[in-house]
């Protein structure tokens, strides 16, 4: 606790940025004027004041990010101030986000995507004309750009996010951005699309169709209101059936409702399927208090953009869905924790949330006097990492994003160490239509196995591509067909299942079920929806490179086969793709394998666990470098 | 802490310990005895005190009741310079906390009424019944790891090992019989006893060992006078510290924790075995050998020296350690005393038997004590209070640490609140005179936030550059002996740009 900061001080800027995040200081001790009368003769500090506050340092570094575009050693030791938090923590924190810079940057920046899917749409070509026209990477005085990992917008690669910091932080969204000229001209745009979108709701609903192709059919449950209800209106929410399933949840009361979950068999879209209702009944009969709901909204797995499309779709379903769920399982406090590089849907689900709290849907007493319950978004700040569970709870805490060792599983020991239910935004969206339709109605679509409705997030070499929703059992070469094929009527040469963690397959699997139990079978995984079609000219090789860079990159480095395992591999891969590989090939992919192997078997989360099975089951699967090729790669 | 537990720090200074604490009490210097009796009144006053223990195992209640009572809420905040709030909600955790000790250290013994200071706690201790149980409990802490062992030997001018008084003469005279030789009748002197007798002509000869009283002594041109005074200076060290140089004879000692056998006592009261891990340098000798060796110079074959001789010696005559054999020490890895035999176990609580009932022994006495400002006060000649203590990194006189090279050591300044430096307008590293009614020193200036206007800080690490016990105040408590080294009046004075260097005048 030894708070010995260095001698730089906050500009005016830096201390406003962070009081409006934290209020004003409240004595000398925490950076506010010091008066000796009191400050002389009473402070508080210690483990109690770092434990109300410790929470705060994610919001109090993002305030700084957003009003000043990076976070200066005078803002850092304010906060640190603030908070009670030592210096080298809080730059432990600051650090481990790539959203947040320690060094001057430009105010204005592009956050360029040249992850799988935007290469295959010319994210390279974009960054090499982006370098021509403002600078190398970093540079600039008002405005620059800098390489980013998949930004969640596949669906119209390649994609850009310009982020403006001031006082009024701005955002837009360049996708597909057609060239260097369109991302030079959202960053000189001061004026630039203000955070909370303004435009007409006609304009909104179109927007948000670009990215739903099956937008307004009758089949959508999910998607229903996606695209066709005006996402920034209770009321419109409201005529088209929305909080019809609180009032029924109310009436059935907590235990009816886990009830329904556990007999719907809904099971997590996060990526690990786990039984939805077990989580909520370990979470309702919990002794320790107080119980937190937690929606994982941190969607960053390469080529997943669902839980985006929902949010600012329908972000009023997911406000009741939780609102549910709190109910059902005893929590007063929910929170969303949002990627960093979505603010549309910061910006939606925060008028949703703040809408609801107007009409007494959230607070004090929610429907008609059930319970207290009310939600909180905490913004991420770019780390794939906190999409992990436990992760999330340490970033939430004010902490590095890093893993903890489970047991104990967050139902019992979660967020600030108490129960915790744990949901992905789109099982959440599931939670409405059981309560209403009833559990058993609710596993009567889909297979025996996987029940309801599944959203797949189709990018890549397709005719359509987006978020289509079909009930589980559809097979791969359905929805393939659903989102036009390939175009050019080219064949595709391999197709990536459930993202970077994921696993490639071949075109003979078409015939795969997209279920848990088909693609378990198929010797691959549904995880968190992604399709991402490669056709007969793509570059595999380009593909697992990157698949290598991005875990070399995200590894927290909290558990050393992750950390050295994910920088080997990518160093291998490379040499590979550079024909030049230490020793002989089966050499170098024998090693490989064992690199993988140790990961699995000992890092301590899903991230090192899965961190070389797509680029394995490539090589095993589809001949990515052959061994007569000096280049790699494919024709 | 890291899982759970509450701390509140009272303190002038918000030290480092006192920003771990979840919350601080920055009380003037020297109204300790006003805080705790007001904490009392309000634990009183909301009904939160033990009734049950107060009842069962403590005398005189009543009396201390009626002394707190007129220390309200306001007067104690007029008193003590802690806001109302602080001290209510202080009185307020300490009283409903399931368990809660007190732990001191110089900031309370270091007073001309130290033991009222530790007395006024006990009474709060006695109040709540935070004693004699699991996680309760008083505690000086040690600044030395065996200064309880000390005690326990019988370096105390009043006590014989185990702490029986040496004027009780039933236990005196078993002494007189394992020893063949007559104790003296009469308690002795405490440290500054002696240095009131040396003025007085009646101490002529003494023999230090490991105490460097010619730096640690507060008013120091005093202090080397009388040393410089006596006819016969004996000092045994492991250094050559500065009072060793003024001495007639030095005897080299061996150094306790790795060169030679022996026992070690922590403020639990726990006895461990220290094991000889090294020979000692050439020359020098293990503490028992040179006393061994003396002794028979003076006419007395105690045999050949060994350890754990000694250590039966102290078993055989002091009943709270008898059960502490050397091969129980290493079995169990320590106990603690009292151990009255080979099957006793060691009580880790001191005073669990106030639990007992009816209870074993004696109440346990409420105090009343009364609050009484430093003996120096302050005035418009000398209107800074001055505290002394330690830093981190430093160890007392620097016998143990100066011989080291440190990155963070920045050697002696007068530390002043950033209101104070401005008021004066003295500058970060300037020198400035620092005078009492005793003396004066130049040091330069540190501007510390952790100190308010009013209140300066100086340590006595760095006594060959700045002699700050030319500064201290001698007052000391009549009854333990301690000098107020926590509490004196200075003023400051610039002095010209061309005093660079910092040095001493009487």
């Amino acid at each position: 606790m030894d708070i010995c900061v260095s001698g730089e001080e906050p500009s005016a800027a830096e201390r406003a940025a962070v009081d409006a995040v934290l209020g004003p200081a409240e004595s000398g001790w925490h950076g506010g004027l010091r008066d000796s009368a009191r400050d002389g003769h009473a402070a508080r500090g210690g483990r109690e004041a770092t434990a109300a506050a410790r929470h705060l340092l994610l919001p109090a570094l993002h305030g700084v990010q957003d009003r000043i575009g990076w976070i200066g050693q005078g803002a850092l030791n304010y906060i640190c101030n603030r908070l009670t938090v030592p210096p080298a923590e809080a730059w432990g924190v600051v650090t481990f986000y790539h959203l947040l810079a320690t060094e001057r940057r430009p105010p204005a920046m592009a956050h360029v995507c040249d992850d799988i899917a935007c290469r295959l749409h010319g994210a390279e070509e974009l960054c090499a004309a982006l370098e021509r026209r403002l600078g190398p990477a970093g540079s600039g005085a008002e405005a620059g750009w800098q390489r980013s990992p998949c930004l969640g917008l596949c669906e119209r690669a390649p994609a850009a996010l310009v982020l403006r910091a001031g006082e009024r932080p701005r955002s837009s969204v360049v996708a597909p951005a057609a060239d260097a000229e369109a991302v030079a001209r959202a960053l000189a745009d001061t004026a630039g699309a203000p955070a909370t979108d303004a435009t007409e709701a006609a304009q909104r609903l179109a927007e948000i169709r670009r990215s739903v192709p099956q937008a307004g059919s009758s089949e959508l449950r999910l998607l229903a209101r996606v695209g066709a209800v005006d996402p920034e209106s209770l009321d419109a929410y409201r005529a088209a059936g929305g909080y019809q399933a609180l009032a029924r949840a109310v009436e059935l009361g907590p235990e009816r409702v886990v009830a329904e979950v556990l007999a719907a068999k809904l099971v997590g879209r996060g990526g690990a399927a786990f039984p939805t209702g077990r989580k909520w009944e370990a979470v309702a009969r919990a002794a320790a208090r107080p119980h937190y709901l937690v929606c994982n909204a941190d969607e960053s797995e390469p080529g997943t953009f669902k839980d985006r499309v929902l949010l600012e779709g329908d972000p009023f379903a997911i406000v009741e869905a939780m609102t549910i769920a709190g109910l059902a399982t005893g929590c007063e406090r929910g929170f969303v924790y949002l990627r960093g590089e979505y603010p549309l849907a910061a910006a939606r689900l925060g008028g949703a949330i703040a809408q609801a709290r107007e009409a007494g849907l959230l607070g004090d007493s929610v429907a008609g006097g059930a319970a207290p319950f009310d939600i909180e978004i905490r913004r991420g700040a770019g780390a794939y990492i906190c999409g992990e569970e436990t992760a999330l709870f340490n970033s939430i805490e004010g902490r590095r994003g890093e893993p903890r060792s489970k047991p104990p599983f967050p139902v019992e020991v979660g967020l600030f160490g108490k129960p915790t239910v744990v949901n992905n935004v789109e099982t959440l969206a599931n939670v409405p239509r059981i309560v209403l339709a009833g559990g058993a109605a609710f596993a009567g679509t889909g297979t025996a196995g996987s029940s309801g409705t599944k959203l797949f997030c189709v990018s890549g070499h397709v005719g359509r591509p987006g978020v289509y929703e079909v009930p589980f059992g559809a097979t791969l070469g359905d929805l393939l067909e659903l989102a036009g094929g390939v175009p050019g009527g080219r064949p595709p040469r391999a197709i990536l299942l459930g993202g970077a963690a994921g696993s490639f397959v071949e075109p003979e699997a078409l015939s795969t079920p997209l279920t848990f139990e088909g693609t378990r079978a198929a010797g691959a995984a549904l995880g968190s929806g992604v399709v991402m079609v490669f056709d007969d000219r793509a570059d595999l090789g380009d593909a697992l490179l990157r698949i290598a860079e991005f875990f070399r990159h995200e590894s927290c480095g909290q558990c050393v086969p992750c950390r050295v395992g994910t920088v080997r591999q990518a160093e291998l891969l490379a040499r590979l793709r550079a024909g030049r590989p230490l020793g002989s090939r089966e050499q170098e992919l024998a090693l490989l394998r064992e690199l993988g192997q140790a990961m699995r078997d000992a890092s301590i989360c899903g991230l090192g666990q899965t961190a070389s099975t797509a680029i394995e089951s490539a090589l095993a699967r589809l001949d990515v470098f052959p061994p007569q090729s000096a280049t790699g790669g494919s024709p | 802490m890291q899982r759970g537990a509450t701390l509140i720090a009272v303190d002038p200074r918000r030290t480092t310990s006192a920003r771990w604490a979840d919350l601080w009490a920055g009380l003037d210097v020297g109204s300790d005895i006003a805080l705790s009796n007001t904490i009392a009144r309000e634990i009183l006053a909301g009904g939160l005190e033990h009734r049950d223990f107060i009842e069962n195992s403590t005398s005189g209640f009543e009396e201390y009741r009626a002394s707190v009572e007129p220390w309200t809420l306001a007067r104690g905040a007029r008193e003590t310079g802690v806001p109302a709030d602080v001290i209510r909600e202080i009185a307020h955790r300490y009283a409903k906390a399931e368990k809660a000790m007190v732990c001191w250290t110089l900031g309370i013994t270091e007073h001309h009424n130290a033991v009222d200071n530790v007395v006024a706690l006990i009474n709060l201790a006695l109040l709540t019944g935070h004693v004699g149980r699991w996680g309760s409990g008083i505690n000086p802490l040690r600044g030395q790891n065996n200064v309880q062992g000390g005690g326990d030997m019988g370096a105390l001018p009043d006590r014989l090992p185990g702490f029986q008084h040496v004027e009780n003469a039933a236990l005196r005279i078993r002494f007189d019989a394992a020893w063949g030789v007559p104790v003296p009748p009469q308690k002795g002197w405490h440290l500054s006893a002696m240095f009131e007798a040396m003025e007085h002509g009646e101490l002529s000869a003494l023999y230090v060992i490991g105490e460097n009283p010619m730096r640690s002594e507060a008013d120091q041109t005093r202090t080397r006078r009388l040393l410089e005074g006596l006819e016969l200076l004996v000092v045994q060290d492991i250094f050559l510290t500065a009072t060793a140089e003024a001495a007639d004879v030095v005897l080299p000692a061996a150094a306790a924790w790795c060169e030679t056998e022996g026992t070690v006592t922590s403020s639990e009261r726990r006895v461990q075995r220290v094991r000889k891990a090294m020979e000692p340098p050439a020359g020098a000798r293990d503490d028992v050998a040179i006393l061994f060796d003396l002794a028979r110079r003076m006419g007395h074959d105690w045999g050949p020296p060994s350890a754990e001789a000694v250590w039966n010696e102290v078993r055989r005559l002091s009943p709270v350690h008898a059960g502490m054999s050397y091969a129980r020490l290493e079995a169990l890895g320590g106990l603690h005393w009292p151990c009255y035999d080979d099957s006793h176990p060691g009580e880790p609580f001191l005073h669990s038997r106030l639990w007992e009932r009816p209870v074993r022994g004696p109440r346990a006495p409420f105090s009343v004590v009364a609050h009484d400002p430093p003996v120096e006060r302050l005035d418009e000649q000398f209107p800074l209070r001055l505290t002394t203590g330690r830093r981190l990194e430093e160890y007392n006189t620097g016998v143990q640490t100066a011989g080291y090279r440190s990155p963070v050591r920045r050697g002696e300044t007068l530390d002043l609140s950033p209101e104070d430096a401005l008021a004066y307008g003295v500058a970060e590293g300037e020198p400035v005179r620092v005078a009492s009614r005793r003396g004066s020193v130049v040091a330069p200036v540190h501007i510390d936030e952790s100190l308010r206007p009013g209140l300066a800080f100086m340590t006595l690490h760095f006594p060959e550059d700045v002699a700050t016990n030319l500064l201290t105040i001698d007052a000391t408590d009549p009854r333990s002996g301690t000098a107020e080294f926590k509490a004196s009046a200075i003023r400051i004075e610039r002095v010209g740009a061309a005093t660079t260097s910092a040095g001493a005048s009487a």
